[in-house]
């Protein structure tokens, strides 16, 4: 527990037949943080993380997992680390409580009857607890997982995707419940998609095509992306966004309210873009602080989906 | 260190699952009956009155008396007369007669001289059941009927039995310890290999992959719920096979319990090894039939095993079904004792030894 680092991973590569799905991956998640893992689909998150908790082995590199050596302490690291899959994979055929005591009792913990019911109550399954686990709605499967990735204290929680396709209030309180483990000293790495979510990290890490393109604190993100972004803001807005759409030096257009952000990386070529419509009647044109969403939106529109 | 733990916790969800799955479940029940009443009576069509020609060398009150007696039997119904071995023959291999009996020329004559003349009982063996029960009786039946004209003399004639087509005479009981041998083989295997596979397509092997749960925590986990079933279909079978078709068992029964554990857990694990094999449910089954249907061919099952050509024997003793079945035909049918198994016992043990290191060698502790 004295390693300052809950993951530690070098050159992380992994091939499936002559694909390389997973690229020279290195990451350094400290203790205690939520580490937000972003990518287009198909970029090798799943991949990653399976690696980082001994279910796959990579072709080349290492490390550890809460100092746990990844590939020859696996067992060491699978009763110490929670994994939710992305897809559920608890069985449909027991009940909610069945479930968690099947999982308790996998790693062989300690009265297991009142972990289970602690876990029932803590993450409000109890009026559930006797339901079949197909039959719970996707926000409920999702919590169930996180409780049975949850039960036996791990000081790891890697988590995939956990909030794909669940309705948005199920998703606030998915990540209460994150926070309120990140609270109890519990590091978090979650896989995402949503931007509402990613600007809830302490820290993103962005990969595409397996490779790690971004790894940064998230208020850092903006910046390190290299956008510029100018602010016009008026009325008659629309023929100037037909206009700059897709302009030379202009990299992105999005409209926030009444005003349309316009980013692009190259300055002078930016500058050039916006030059007609300074001083016109009615707008003003300032600089402004590129956000996190614009930052993301041009991550991932500058990656599309990753398969083959 | 193991984790009794884990392996309950595996055992009692394996349980669950599988009360839950109603159809699977009855289909494991409802397999052994099913094949016992088919098979059993199949093929124990009550042998009563079968077509039996005669041929008539001799006219004397001895040779009616017999076929009299054969009249009233119910074993035989005599449906003609013949004089030309040709006609026999013909007969018998068109299958319009299950027997023919022949009294030789002289018959009265020989048998008042005390030269003890000979009747000779050719029966269509193809139907063992059949022939064997008709030609069981045949004996006593000749006996009886003479006794009558000559008193209390020592047996007057000879008997001889020919059992055609299938020398070894093999009857129902046969069918019963093979039963028990191809159902089990087919039942266990494919059970577990599905129950595993399953997980693999369900995706819940990764949850289980990503606990710290050893290989052999999983197989026995997984296995000992099925030895159960096995239980309950060696139950059912034995108490219909002796309740309906009056199967004996005159053997140990510490060598039947020795031999059908043992057979179980090769089918098991030979389950669990197909699993870490196929990719899919469905491949899961089909390997179970890749063994399945020699373990029903050359195993003795269908035909007699000396009767196989050499090579089908060699194959034959790879198969756990072919010892199961020897060993259960000896302890049931002949009265074994665990020594007299005994040669059949340590194969099964050395096939299981083989199949569960493989099957655990083989089982993937990651997802690659
Ligand atoms: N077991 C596998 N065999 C072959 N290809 C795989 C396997 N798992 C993942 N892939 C491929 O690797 C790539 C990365 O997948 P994944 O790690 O699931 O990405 P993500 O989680 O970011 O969507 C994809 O192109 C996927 O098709
Ligand atoms: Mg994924």
């Amino acid at each position: 527990m004295s390693e300052a680092l809950a993951i530690d991973v070098q050159g992380l590569t992994k091939r499936f037949g002559d694909k390389t799905v997973v690229d020279d991956f290195s990451m350094q998640v400290p203790r205690g943080k939520i580490y937000g893992f972003l990518g287009p689909n198909g970029s090798g998150k799943t991949t990653t993380i399976r690696m980082m908790c001994g279910l796959l082995k990579p072709d080349a590199g290492g490390g550890t997992a809460l100092g746990h050596d990844i590939i020859r302490e696996s067992r060491e690291i699978k009763s110490r680390v929670g994994y939710m899959t992305q897809k559920f994979s608890l069985y449909g055929d027991l009940t909610v409580r069945e479930n968690l005591t099947f999982m308790a009792r996998l790693h062989a913990l300690k009265n297991t009857t009142s972990v289970v019911e602690a876990a029932l109550e803590e993450y409000a399954l109890a009026p559930r607890a006797n339901q079949l686990a197909d039959t719970l709605s996707g926000g409920w499967k999702q919590r169930l997982a996180l409780a049975a990735a949850s039960m036996h204290d791990p000081g790891l929680l890697l988590l995939d995707e956990p909030t794909a396709g669940v309705d948005p209030k199920a998703r606030r309180d998915f990540w209460d419940r994150i926070r309120v483990l990140a609270r109890k000293g519990v590091t978090v790495l979650v896989s995402t998609h949503y931007m509402d979510e990613a600007v809830q990290c302490d820290n993103i890490a962005f990969i595409a095509y397996g490779r790690k393109l971004i790894d940064a604190p998230s208020a850092d993100i903006p910046e390190r992306v290299g956008l510029i972004t100018w602010r016009i803001e008026g009325k008659g807005l629309q023929p100037i966004y037909d206009a700059l759409h897709g302009a030379d030096g202009v990299d992105q257009i999005a409209r926030f309210g009444s005003a349309l952000h316009v980013s692009g990386r190259d300055a002078e070529r930016l500058e050039r873009a916006i030059a007609p419509y300074r001083g016109q009647d009615g707008l003003i044109v300032e600089k402004a602080k590129t956000g996190l969403e614009e930052a993301f939106i041009w991550l991932m529109t500058g990656s599309e989906d990753n398969f083959q | 260190m193991t984790s009794l733990s884990r392996i309950l916790a595996i055992m009692g969800k394996e349980f669950i699952q599988m009360l839950r799955d109603r159809l699977t479940f009855g289909m494991m029940v409802g397999i052994p009956v099913m094949q016992l009443l088919l098979f059993g009576y199949a093929i124990n069509t009550d042998p009563r009155n079968l077509p039996t020609l005669v041929e008539m060398g001799d006219n004397g009150p001895a040779s009616r008396a017999i076929t009299q007696a054969m009249e009233t039997s119910e074993y035989f119904d005599l449906i003609g007369l013949t004089t030309s071995a040709e006609e026999t023959e013909s007969a018998l291999q068109s299958g319009d007669v299950l027997f023919v009996v022949t009294i030789p020329p002289n018959f009265e004559r020989d048998l008042l001289r005390g030269d003890r003349p000979q009747i000779l009982l050719d029966a269509d063996a193809s139907d063992p059941v059949a022939a064997g029960t008709g030609a069981g009786a045949f004996p006593t039946l000749v006996q009886e009927a003479l006794a009558p004209l000559l008193g209390e003399m020592s047996p007057p004639v000879q008997t001889v039995i020919h059992r055609r087509y299938n020398p070894a005479g093999r009857t129902a009981l046969n069918i019963v310890p093979g039963l028990l041998g191809v159902i089990l083989t087919m039942t266990m295997a494919m059970m577990t290999s599905m129950a595993l596979t399953r997980e693999a397509e369900r995706g819940t092997l990764e949850t289980l992959l990503a606990t710290p749960t050893r290989p052999h925590e999983v197989m026995i986990g997984k296995i000992t719920p099925y030895v159960f079933v096995g239980s309950i279909q060696v139950a059912i079978l034995l108490a219909g096979a002796r309740l309906l078709f009056g199967v004996p068992f005159l053997g140990s029964p510490f060598a039947f319990l020795a031999a059908v554990s043992l057979f179980i857990l090769v089918n098991l694990s030979l389950g669990f090894l197909f699993s870490t094999v196929a990719r899919s449910q469905m491949q899961a089954m089909q390997m179970t039939f890749f063994i399945f249907l020699p373990s029903i061919l050359l195993s003795g099952f269908m035909f007699p095993f000396a009767g196989m050509p050499a090579w089908a024997q060699t194959l034959g003793q790879a198969l756990p079904t072919t010892h199961f079945i020897h060993a259960v035909r000896s302890i049931m049918l002949k009265g074994a004792g665990f020594r007299d198994v005994i040669h059949d016992i340590w194969p099964l043990a050395v096939i299981f030894a083989v199949i569960a290191t493989l099957a655990m060698l083989r089982y993937r502790r990651t997802l690659d």
